[in-house]
């Protein structure tokens, strides 16, 4: 071998939520330095919440980040109602789920067209392909307006919601908005949907894995995403309030965010670990665009969690017409939230689209929170990423130096980071 | 020669950034009629020349401020987009306590590996041309005020409070429904959604230019409430706003 040296620092990678740095130093094919660096401003929401009524925390929570703010509106909202023991009604639970539905669909179909998409069409965003793939892009931005409109029936607003509180709803969608959404489900939208499974299924990926733990909510009777118990490929069920055993925080210099294992040296939350823990509960025809994608549990490739985003895609539409279903039948009707203020500690824990979050609040009498943890999902994968370098960058040192940076890049990307919840991510610095 | 359009991210949930991509359909329009030239979000493509620079965010740490000064040596126009970077927003909520205590409480024994600075609005630091308010911002605001600067007319805020808006809709004022609302003194422009939503007014949007003193005090007498309580409530969006003024 000639002799090669490999140094780059991608600063603050592109097409990921929040700030992230990867920096590589190699010389003749021995490496370094091969890191994953977290440079975020923190935010400090933890401390902020504190003396805020519970209310202001369901409001501002979702201020944590603004791709999947519904979801952390749902984590503050079920810590909140666990803590004050509020038990939901069938209807609201209904609401809540097509709700999150809507989140998912709509995060999954951002993260696969305008931020995957772009690396295996070559180009450096979506922008030059409203020119060059007209129809792709129509299609993505039709698609993704479709899932706002849907979720801002429920919530009023998907980034920041409104409408959702501790107990329920405080707006009703109408039977017409119910219809309207229901018929694109399962027409337009479905059609879309399919023509992006054959258009990704095209694309190639590429071929890597590493066997880890993979960690996402269950339940025994659906494909959860609110609440149930910590699913794990490598262990039995664990007890949400119990989460602390599972995430183990620790503090890494090279990191602004906090990091996370379990029972190996990293584990792995998203799509994938979804599909991994849960597979067998998905609706048959998410099961079809798996077996579209090849993909079979458990899978070890973190580039295919952009395919497994698609396959929830398919269960989530799936889900909600089933869903509008049960709504349109039963009718639906304005209830008031019932809320029952008392001092204790509540753990919320909801499956972003990224992967598992949890709120866990502790409240005074007047309901005003005096402590508040927060862990989130692109936390938990920032050590994954890490233990990913080290293997694939050895696998791909011969490459030339922007193939190795474009490889690296998009293995951050495929993990759909959003780091702004708790820091930036990605500087590829190949010194 | 096509004005080029940059965005940058401060400390904040980037849900601004994803307001203008939210623009849909309309997004292509724009895209057809500017140059974006940083948009780190949806783009890896950088460039170092801007007219006009979008600044989402607010600046907590040193090397924020460094990078917001250098910013706006680049920049024609420069704009403040969303409340963390018109007021401080919520990011602000952490001056109610000492930095040490947040980084204790975030970080624990390891806090020493950090550093913060008290959440300040962008105007603290640098002028600001133009300002876009709101948690998040409103887009079709964000749309006319690119399309002032195309055209070069002069964009202008909404100047009513929220209230205006919420009897055009029709709502039930929030007060009715024992809320504690800031619709009377929080610029509007929102088409008050927040209370359309079924909820109350929150002050994303930072007080108005002139607000009506003495009816929000008679309004606040009414419902038993003070100034004080009404101070306290405006500080979970505006609690680094008497920086800005």
């Amino acid at each position: 071998m000639t002799t090669k040296e490999v140094n780059f620092t991608v600063h603050h990678v592109a097409r990921i939520e929040g700030h992230g740095n990867i920096i590589v130093n190699a010389k003749d094919g021995k490496i370094e330095e091969c890191k994953w660096e977290i440079p975020e401003s923190p935010r400090f929401f933890e401390s902020m919440l504190r003396g805020l009524s519970y209310s202001d925390v369901n409001f501002i929570a979702p201020r944590i980040c603004g791709i999947c703010a519904v979801a952390h509106a749902n984590a503050s909202i079920a810590a909140t109602e666990a803590a004050f023991g509020v038990k939901l009604s069938e209807q609201s639970i209904l609401m809540r789920d097509t709700l999150f539905d809507a989140e998912t669909f709509t995060s999954h179909i951002l993260h696969t067209y305008f931020l995957i998409a772009p690396d295996f069409l070559g180009v450096g965003s979506v922008i030059p392909l409203a020119t060059t793939h007209t129809d792709v892009v129509l299609r993505a931005l039709r698609m993704k307006k479709f899932g706002n409109d849907w979720a801002d029936i429920f919530c009023g607003r998907k980034t920041h919601p409104i409408s959702q509180v501790a107990g329920g709803f405080v707006k009703f969608p109408t039977v017409e908005q119910l219809k309207w959404i229901k018929d694109k489900l399962e027409g337009e939208i479905m059609k879309d949907l399919e023509i992006s499974v054959d258009l990704f299924k095209t694309l190639k990926f590429p071929d890597f894995v590493r066997e880890t733990e993979y960690i996402a909510l269950t339940k025994p009777d659906e494909y959860a995403f609110i609440g149930g118990a910590i699913g794990s490929t490598d262990c039995k069920p664990m007890p949400i309030n119990d989460y602390q055993k599972v995430t183990n925080e620790f503090c890494v210099p090279q990191s602004t965010a906090k990091w996370t294992k379990h029972l190996r040296e990293s584990f792995q939350v998203g799509a994938l670990a979804r599909f991994n823990v849960n597979h067998d509960k998905l609706h048959p025809k998410a099961k079809k665009v798996a077996q579209a994608f090849g993909l079979k549990a458990p899978c070890y490739n973190p580039f295919l969690i952009s395919a497994a985003q698609l396959v929830e895609s398919m269960h989530v539409v799936e889900n909600s017409i089933m869903i509008l279903d049960k709504l349109l039948t039963k009718g639906i009707k304005p209830e008031k939230p019932e809320v029952k203020v008392k001092a204790g500690r509540g753990v919320g824990a909801v499956e972003a689209p990224r992967g598992i979050l949890f709120h866990d609040y502790t409240f005074d009498d007047a309901g005003k929170c005096i402590a508040a943890n927060i862990i989130i999902p692109t936390n938990e994968n920032h050590n994954s990423i890490q233990h990913d370098f080290d293997k694939l960058l050895p696998e791909i040192i011969d490459q030339p130096q922007e193939k190795i940076k474009l490889t690296m890049e998009m293995l951050v990307r495929a993990y759909d980071p959003c780091v702004s919840c708790s820091t930036h991510m990605l500087e590829v610095k190949f010194k | 020669m096509k004005p080029r359009v940059a965005f940058f991210d401060f400390t904040g949930c980037e849900g601004c950034q994803l307001e203008v991509l939210n623009f849909n359909l309309e997004i292509v329009d724009l895209i057809g009629a500017v140059d974006i030239v940083e948009f780190r979000e949806a783009s890896s493509d950088h460039s170092d020349e801007y007219d006009i620079a979008f600044i989402e965010g607010s600046q907590t740490t040193d090397r924020d401020v460094e990078r917001i000064q250098k910013i706006r040596e680049r920049a024609k126009i420069l704009v403040a987009l969303g409340a963390c970077s018109c007021t401080g927003g919520v990011n602000a909520l952490k001056n109610r306590f000492s930095m040490e205590e947040n980084l204790k409480v975030v970080y624990g024994d390891s806090a020493k590996l950090y550093t913060t600075i008290p959440t300040r609005p962008t105007s603290a630091y640098v002028k600001v041309d133009a300002f876009i308010h709101g948690c998040p911002p409103n887009r079709n605001e964000v749309i006319r005020l690119v399309k002032c600067l195309l055209t070069g007319k002069k964009f202008e805020l909404y100047h009513d409070p929220v209230c205006v808006e919420c009897k055009l809709a029709e709502n039930i004022c929030a007060f009715e429904r024992g809320e504690f609302c800031l619709g009377p003194v929080t610029r509007g422009g929102c088409n008050a959604v927040c209370v359309t939503g079924g909820r109350k007014c929150w002050g994303c949007r930072a007080p108005v230019d002139e607000p009506n003193v003495n009816s929000e005090k008679e309004l606040l007498a009414r419902y038993g409430l003070t100034v004080d309580d009404m101070l306290m409530q405006l500080k979970i969006f505006n609690g680094a706003l008497e920086v800005s003024k």
